[in-house]
């Protein structure tokens, strides 16, 4: 039984405690937020040990690992905090907001043989984890071109200001939605190298970016475009896309369908010349306990495995959080 | 409740296996004309329920019934209430008091807000019902036997154990509005072991069950125990199993099943509308013999 808790019970936190509430290998042992009227409702209705300060909880409940799903400003210090203590973390997206902060605690966790992992959830995805099997395997031949997309309806009017609408509190397009497209053309691809030009859009907001354009160059040599917009609101929801130009096809996939098209027939079992279509459906795993899409439960199936040493806490740990960090500061200083 | 529902999903773009099909709808439906044709084809075809969420354009059709009171006598909505979006769009922008404060009506939230003071079981209960009363707004006149909880707050609750909430839900919604509750849920089997511990009898439950087990958490088995061995009235949904299975072995797998009440689906076209209407008749007919 894993003694966890969980800092922060915003939108994330909460999804986070109640997917959670369904295992029963864990333990919730504390919920820390500065919302009073979370804290309440979670003491009340939900019998959770509330506290205010993380530092009191940590030393009240003494957690195995501590889920924290707090803004992104707050992350460095309290991960830091976290590892010092000998805690596992699980935190949420993005990682840090630099690099340098990021690769500490990179050091950090490894050097206290701490799990580690950060909630790039399209990486739980049954469709993406295809594309990156595909990409692997070679049968796209030499990828030339990529596209990493992601639309959706978060800011479609001008509003006052959140910390979401704030640059020094990890608010803006870049650090909160390009950095799943990011995150994944990372892991499927290359990391980021250089980019050769990026346009940063305020369309409504103020002080940070809508929208983000930019050409990208990998480590690995390939490059392709980025190209992430918050305010369009023709998607219900966010929606992100992969397109990968090969030799020998090219493929195009979303969370819930992957379009394939090979030069030829022996590219790789179970595809054929042409067009290809895969579903989620026949993508994914069944979770046992569903909230809000499987990649959500999965990722939480994952690190709780990876404390019982039962997986190998390679998928989203730190080291590739901070990979994408890096980008986003590489993509950041390319506007210079 | 009758043996078929119609859904809403295909009116608002939502379909869970691919983004373009789903522009499609979003383009075929962006008149209301459009939707109403649709719903009127399906009482053509003899389904006179309708279950749909709480989405702003609902209110336009619900304007459009009760315009026509002939047209629509023995027609029923089953609404499902939150459209989850707008709240989660707004809980990203505003966070989860932030966006209380915008969506509670009235006063009641402002003074409950003022710091300081500790909130007790009877607030949230309040706030619940605030914001039930809210979403049924929309709905005055129109016959609405069963209100249904959308499945990601069903979930939400269930997972954090908040089951008081989910039984407040069924008592206010018997009391207020003298309908029966009814809970969507990836969940089937826990849920159904939480509200009968809760005293919730023979519950309505609308769940994802079909042939290949998608969005039927804990599997396919535990799901197929729980309707033999449990007193419920379930709703089947997502029965095609976001289009993974062919129609006629779909509904055949789903007619052979105890305590299926009833058949919820979507479609955009009369032909489609008839052709799994037939298919339940026809199963539903051969089970009998």
């Amino acid at each position: 039984m894993y003694k966890i808790a969980i800092i922060g019970a915003g939108k994330m936190g909460l999804s986070h405690l109640s997917i959670l509430g369904g295992y029963a290998n864990t333990d919730i042992v504390g919920v820390c937020d500065t919302s009073k009227m979370v804290t309440d409702f979670l003491t009340k209705e939900c019998k959770f040990n509330c506290f205010s300060d993380y530092n009191k909880m940590i030393a009240t409940v003494k957690p195995d690992a501590v889920i924290v799903a707090v803004p992104t400003k707050f992350h460095y210090t309290i991960i830091k905090d976290l590892l010092q203590n000998n805690i596992h973390v699980f935190a949420e997206k993005p990682f840090c907001l630099t690099y340098e902060q990021s690769a500490e605690l990179v050091q950090l966790a490894e050097k206290n043989k701490l799990i580690n992992q950060v909630g790039y959830h399209n990486k739980f995805i049954g469709t993406f984890k295809e594309v990156k099997r595909i990409a692997e395997s070679g049968a796209l031949g030499d990828i030339y071109h990529f596209i990493g997309e992601s639309y959706g309806p978060v800011v479609i009017k001008k509003k006052a200001d959140t910390w979401r609408s704030d640059p020094a509190e990890g608010g803006g397009c870049l650090l909160d939605y390009a950095s799943h497209v990011i995150d994944l053309i990372n892991d499927i691809l290359s990391p980021v190298k250089a980019s050769k030009g990026t346009l940063l859009k305020s369309i409504y907001s103020g002080k940070v970016e809508d929208a983000v354009y930019s050409l990208l160059e990998l480590q690995s040599g390939q490059t392709g475009l980025l190209s992430v917009n918050w305010s369009d609101e023709t998607y219900r929801k966010m929606s992100t896309s992969i397109t990968l130009v090969g030799t020998k096809g090219k493929l195009v996939s979303d969370a819930n369908e992957l379009k394939v098209y090979f030069k030829n027939d022996d590219a790789l079992s179970g595809y054929s010349k042409g067009w290809n279509v895969k579903y989620i459906t026949d993508l994914q795993e069944g979770v046992d306990f569903y909230l809000r899409g499987e990649e959500y439960s999965a990722q939480l199936d994952y690190f709780v495995k990876a404390l019982s040493g039962e997986v190998p806490n390679t998928i989203n740990n730190f080291a590739s959080a901070a990979n994408t960090d890096n980008a986003i500061s590489i993509i950041k200083k390319s506007t210079k | 409740m009758e043996r078929i529902l119609f859904g809403d999903n295909q009116f608002f773009a939502v379909n869970h296996i691919s983004d373009s099909k789903s522009r499609e709808q979003s383009i075929k439906f962006k008149d209301d004309s459009a939707i109403m044709k649709v719903l009127d084809e399906s009482i053509d075809c003899g389904i006179k329920t309708f279950m749909c969420t709480t989405h702003d354009r609902i209110a336009n059709v619900c304007d459009l019934v009760r315009a026509d009171p002939e047209k629509y006598k023995d027609f029923k909505i089953f609404p499902c209430m939150p459209y989850a979006h707008k709240y989660a769009n707004a809980v990203t922008e505003l966070g989860i008091a932030g966006t209380l404060k915008e969506y509670v009506p009235g006063n009641f939230f402002g003074s409950l807000f003022k710091g300081g003071m500790a909130y007790i079981s009877k607030d949230f209960e309040a706030i619940m019902e605030l914001m039930i009363d809210a979403e049924m707004k929309m709905f005055k006149g129109i016959n609405t036997p069963v209100i249904f909880l959308q499945n990601v707050i069903t979930d939400l609750l269930l997972g954090l154990r908040a089951y008081d909430m989910l039984a407040a839900f069924h008592a206010y919604i018997k009391k207020k509005y003298n309908a029966e509750a009814g809970f969507i849920t990836m969940n089937m089997p826990k849920l159904v072991t939480v509200l009968e511990q809760a005293g919730i009898l023979n519950p309505i439950v609308c769940t994802s069950i079909n042939k290949v087990g998608f969005r039927m958490s804990g599997g396919k088995a535990v799901y197929e125990e729980t309707l033999k061995t449990k007193k419920i009235r379930v709703v089947a949904m997502q029965v095609l199993g976001g289009g993974a299975i062919a129609p006629k072995e779909a509904i055949e797998y789903i007619c052979g099943l105890p305590n299926i009440e009833s058949i919820l689906f979507g479609a955009s076209s009369r032909k489609n509308i008839e052709s799994t209407t037939s298919f339940i008749k026809q199963f539903d007919e051969q089970n009998k013999n």
